[in-house]
């Protein structure tokens, strides 16, 4: 079976992105997903962003498992 | 008749009760940006009967304001928000006490005037302030709601540091991002009714939290999209680099330089320049004029290193300026010059001057 999971995107990283949600398959750690986010997405090189797995922030490396949901969180500022 | 009475539909909530009541009439606010979620915030906050206000603003009204902060209208252009909104609820209600700070808040006022309050709410604009004003609640062990927008998302927190396992934005967001990651609210655009329903859930969240009426979010980050009105809820906890960011005492953090972390890049790419241009900004060659060839484009205007000084009002229309030069060292002393005659202006050197324009793909490029 595929590994495959979910990444959903917030705020300007949705717009870099081009999408709020895209499917991820083959990736199994955090490393490797910020790894092909960056390949695919250039443009997200230098942003800030904190990262959720299943709705909880994570600070290490952690493994992915399929069918996960992983959330890309910018941190707003306007007022 | 009870001064109670205007709070009747909220106490008879079943859970509410006059209880909940007295606990926000003995209760202190401090609202920090009468803005786009300050307005809503203090309408709501000072109808819920909370006792004691402050509004801590120090810009002034102006008419592009108006599309969403709806405590001010045309007859108040050039006024003082702090002032300005301050009056409206004294009018409004006459038991409501409110303090008005008609200034910035900054590392030298933040501590005195956040530590004469019980829970201070953040609806200002900016990273600076924000970090700033984050830091100065972990160091008073002030509980603190935030509400930020952008273009027509939102995001909510609440922290309360003083508690065992409590947070704070440094948990989630250790260092803020550089300036030029984030666009500012002038140019990205937000539709009045998003920092509106923002800062009521803001007011919501102060309600629940002095109240007890409600769980708060808590060490949670909740994303609001104005839009679809889809929310997501994410958990966080505390983070071993978190507190390594914070000033460990009053003096460190008044003697912390809060805009340097933010603006500590002062180069940029041709990319970030030429997109911005078409923003506003503009693209300054500062090669004297023997220098040639110029650049032949509508948006560059040419005023030399030698004559910056003197000439600099040509600049004076622009709020965000790019200089180079033929390698991009020329213009990196320049942005301190010029940065010196106009500190509120956003000022870049591009990196790697015309030398890096010319060897990239933007030979031949029209943007």
């Amino acid at each position: 079976m595929e590994h495959k999971f979910e990444v959903k995107a917030f705020g300007m990283i949705a717009e870099k992105i081009g999408t709020d949600s895209i499917q991820v398959t083959g990736i199994k750690t955090i490393d490797e997903l910020k790894i092909y986010l960056n390949e695919q997405f250039p443009n997200l090189k230098d942003m800030k962003f904190s990262i959720a797995v299943d709705k909880q922030i994570i600070q290490d490396a952690l493994e992915i498992s399929a069918g996960s949901e992983v959330a890309l969180l910018p941190p707003f500022s306007g007022g | 008749m009870s001064p109670m009475n205007r709070f009747e539909r909220q106490v008879i909530l079943p859970g509410f009760g006059w209880e909940s009541q007295k606990k926000l009439q003995n209760s202190s606010v401090l609202v920090i940006g009468a803005g786009g979620l300050g307005c809503p915030a203090l309408l709501y906050l000072a109808a819920s009967g909370i006792g004691k206000i402050g509004i801590v603003d120090g810009d002034i009204i102006s008419l592009s304001n108006l599309n969403r902060q709806v405590m001010f209208g045309e007859s108040d252009l050039g006024k003082s928000k702090a002032e300005r909104a301050g009056e409206l609820l004294r009018q409004k209600y006459e038991d409501l006490e409110v303090e008005i700070f008609n200034e910035f808040i900054t590392t030298s006022n933040a501590l005195e005037i956040l530590s004469k309050y019980e829970l201070i709410l953040d609806g200002t604009d900016n990273f600076e302030t924000r970090y700033l004003v984050n830091d100065a609640a972990v160091l008073l062990g002030k509980p603190l709601i935030f509400g930020a927008i952008y273009a027509i998302e939102g995001q909510i927190l609440v922290f309360d540091s003083s508690k065992k396992g409590g947070t704070n934005y440094r948990d989630l967001y250790p260092n803020p991002p550089s300036a030029l990651e984030i666009p500012n609210c002038d140019q990205t655009g937000v539709l009045g009714v998003l920092p509106g329903m923002i800062g009521i859930m803001m007011a919501t969240e102060a309600i629940k939290f002095l109240t007890g009426y409600a769980p708060t979010l808590e060490n949670k980050i909740l994303f609001f999209n104005g839009l679809t009105y889809q929310t997501y809820t994410v958990d966080f906890a505390p983070n071993s680099e978190s507190r390594q960011e914070i000033p460990d005492s009053f003096d460190a953090f008044q003697a912390k330089d809060y805009s340097l972390s933010c603006l500590v890049e002062t180069s940029v790419n041709w990319d970030f320049a030429i997109n911005q241009s078409k923003k506003g900004g503009v693209l300054v060659d500062i090669r004297e004029d023997s220098e040639t060839p110029k650049l032949e484009r509508e948006d560059v205007i040419l005023l030399p290193l030698s004559q910056l000084a003197i000439n600099s009002n040509f600049l004076l229309e622009w709020d965000m300026i790019f200089l180079f030069c033929q390698s991009g060292i020329r213009s990196l002393k320049a942005v301190d010059e010029l940065q010196k005659i106009y500190p509120g202006k956003t000022i870049y050197s591009i990196k790697g001057g015309l030398t890096a324009f010319n060897s990239t793909q933007y030979d031949g490029k029209t943007y």
